[in-house]
């Protein structure tokens, strides 16, 4: 994974690009002092327990709310001054399902190509090679309604990266699906970051999606207690795995 | 970023409300039966209690079905209007109007996109319930069948730019009691849907003042001297300004920094 970082030309700017950010709900703090960056072909964790944040975090992202305080930057675009040229860059998969279930996967999709301005005639041969890569092709015609929590998750990511992201946002993708669903799924977005060179942000709470190769950014209550490599997570918290760095960054923030 | 993807971003929420509805069978008849009843079975039962002047634009005497008519119109766009914004507050649960928000469009577009979406909706839903009062021989002259489809469109734009306005307030999906009691009834018995002005002030002059200013008002008189191809001015720019004003709130409502969405919380 270090390969894209090595290559990074100076000029390139990074995929994601968080600075300073906080955002209070009615005085509360949600995010306090945020700040990180993403480089292409990175798969970045986003680990929290809930109410750490998460959700909060992605909600500004995709320009749900605003903040006042601090800096979001997609591909080099402000999220505030530059948000449609930002937002084009961007593909998400929302925690809950966000697919029509009366119509078809084709359907579904054809609306999604439609709101990013894709022509049917190039849309339509992306759209195959997306299903196809996630062996959904010839589920096309189905109603969502007929497919199964996985193949429903398969549908929305192969949406997500119909007009070409530089940053892939997963909100906690895998809650509720089985367990060969959910490895299918992680291998799946952990290939996408080296194949496409793509930026992912992976929110979640369950460490065994961690790969090695990983970076991980840990929130809790709003702050970011880690960031890194697995590997300089590790060193930093002085543990032997992912599971006990976690626990010490978390916990200790109680007392 | 060119007009072309504008196009192509509004043909696709047009046509897939448009699609949704024609395949929820069930809200396509529900829409029609509401209307229905009370053209058959209210409007027949209070035609002997209420007798009619001759007033414009009527030429003639006429049956209370057919004052009635203009107003079950305008009911149903009311409905259609409360009904969008409460799938939209759903959709905003569910997550769907997160992968409307989050397209590189300007977000006002895509409200208006929604908005005339729901209102070719409530559009068909009219022209089958018109279909169907003409054989019951509630007939207007076969321009007004034209006529009447401008300003149904102008008056749908303007209830769903109400319910748009709504939705950016509702908190989260209550039940369709609340908007009912305090949005739906008070505008639909308050108007002049069920019964003309005139007869209002001889009852009462406060409620026949509030009925004149009741934008719901003005638009069932638009649609109903559309229906004899004429064109009442008052209710045109009255329901024009309705539709700016709610417009523009709704937009704000929907501003990430400046609207309800910033207060809503969610973590």
């Amino acid at each position: 994974m270090g390969r894209s970082g090595k290559t990074m030309n100076i000029n390139t700017p990074s995929a994601l690009c968080i600075e300073q950010l906080s955002y209070a709900y009615s005085g509360k703090k949600a995010l306090d002092q945020v700040s990180f960056t993403l480089q292409p072909g990175e798969c970045t964790l986003l680990l929290g327990p809930n109410g750490a944040g998460k959700s909060t975090l992605f909600s500004l992202i995709t320009r749900l709310y605003d903040s006042r305080d601090g800096q979001i930057s997609l591909c080099g675009y402000d999220i505030k001054g530059q948000t449609r040229l930002a937002l084009a860059k961007l593909g998400v998969v929302f925690q809950q399902s966000t697919l029509d279930m009366d119509l078809t996967v084709m359907q579904n999709l054809l609306y999604h190509t439609a709101l990013h301005g894709i022509a049917r005639k190039v849309a339509l041969p992306r759209i195959q090679q997306e299903l196809e890569r996630l062996n959904m092709f010839e589920r096309r015609f189905e109603k969502i309604r007929q497919l199964n929590g996985g193949h429903r998750r398969r549908v929305e990511i192969a949406r997500a990266l119909l007009h070409k992201p530089a940053l892939l946002l997963l909100d906690e993708p895998t809650v509720g699906l089985d367990v060969p669903s959910r490895l299918a799924i992680v291998d799946y977005v952990h290939q996408l970051a080296v194949e496409e060179n793509l930026a992912v942000l992976w929110a979640s709470h369950l460490i065994d999606e961690i790969f090695p190769d990983d970076h991980l950014v840990v929130l809790h209550k709003g702050c970011v207690k880690a960031k890194g490599t697995v590997a300089e997570v590790l060193t930093s918290t002085d543990s032997r795995s992912i599971k006990e760095a976690f626990y010490s960054l978390t916990q200790g923030a109680d007392a | 970023m060119n007009l072309l993807h504008y196009w192509r971003a509004m043909s696709g929420i047009i046509g897939r409300e448009l699609w949704r509805f024609i395949t929820q069978r069930e809200r396509f008849i529900s829409a029609l039966v509401r209307p229905l009843i009370w053209l058959f079975v209210f409007a027949a039962g209070f035609r002997a209690a209420l007798g009619l002047a001759i007033t414009p634009p009527y030429e003639t005497y006429i049956l209370y079905e057919v004052y009635i008519t203009p107003g079950l119109i305008g009911m149903i766009q009311l409905f259609n209007g409360m009904q969008s914004s409460l799938s939209m507050v759903y959709d905003r649960e569910m997550g769907s109007m997160r992968i409307l928000m989050v397209c590189p469009l300007p977000r006002w577009f895509l409200l208006l996109s929604k908005l005339l979406a729901g209102t070719f909706v409530s559009i068909l839903q009219v022209y089958v319930f018109l279909g169907i009062a003409w054989f019951y021989d509630i007939q207007a002259p076969w321009q007004g069948y034209l006529w009447v489809m401008p300003t149904l469109m102008l008056s749908g734009l303007m209830l769903g730019a109400l319910g748009l306005l709504l939705s950016s307030f509702i908190k989260q999906l209550e039940n369709f009691a609340g908007v009912m009691n305090f949005v739906i009834f008070p505008l639909f018995f308050m108007s002049t849907a069920l019964y003309p002005l005139w007869k209002m002030k001889e009852s009462s002059a406060l409620l026949a003042n509030l009925a004149e200013y009741n934008p719901f008002s003005q638009a069932v008189e638009l649609i109903r001297f559309a229906l004899y191809s004429q064109f009442n001015h008052l209710a045109f720019f009255y329901t024009l300004g309705a539709f700016m004003v709610f417009m523009a709130a709704a937009i704000v409502g929907y501003n990430p920094s400046k609207g309800m969405m910033s207060k809503k919380g969610g973590a």
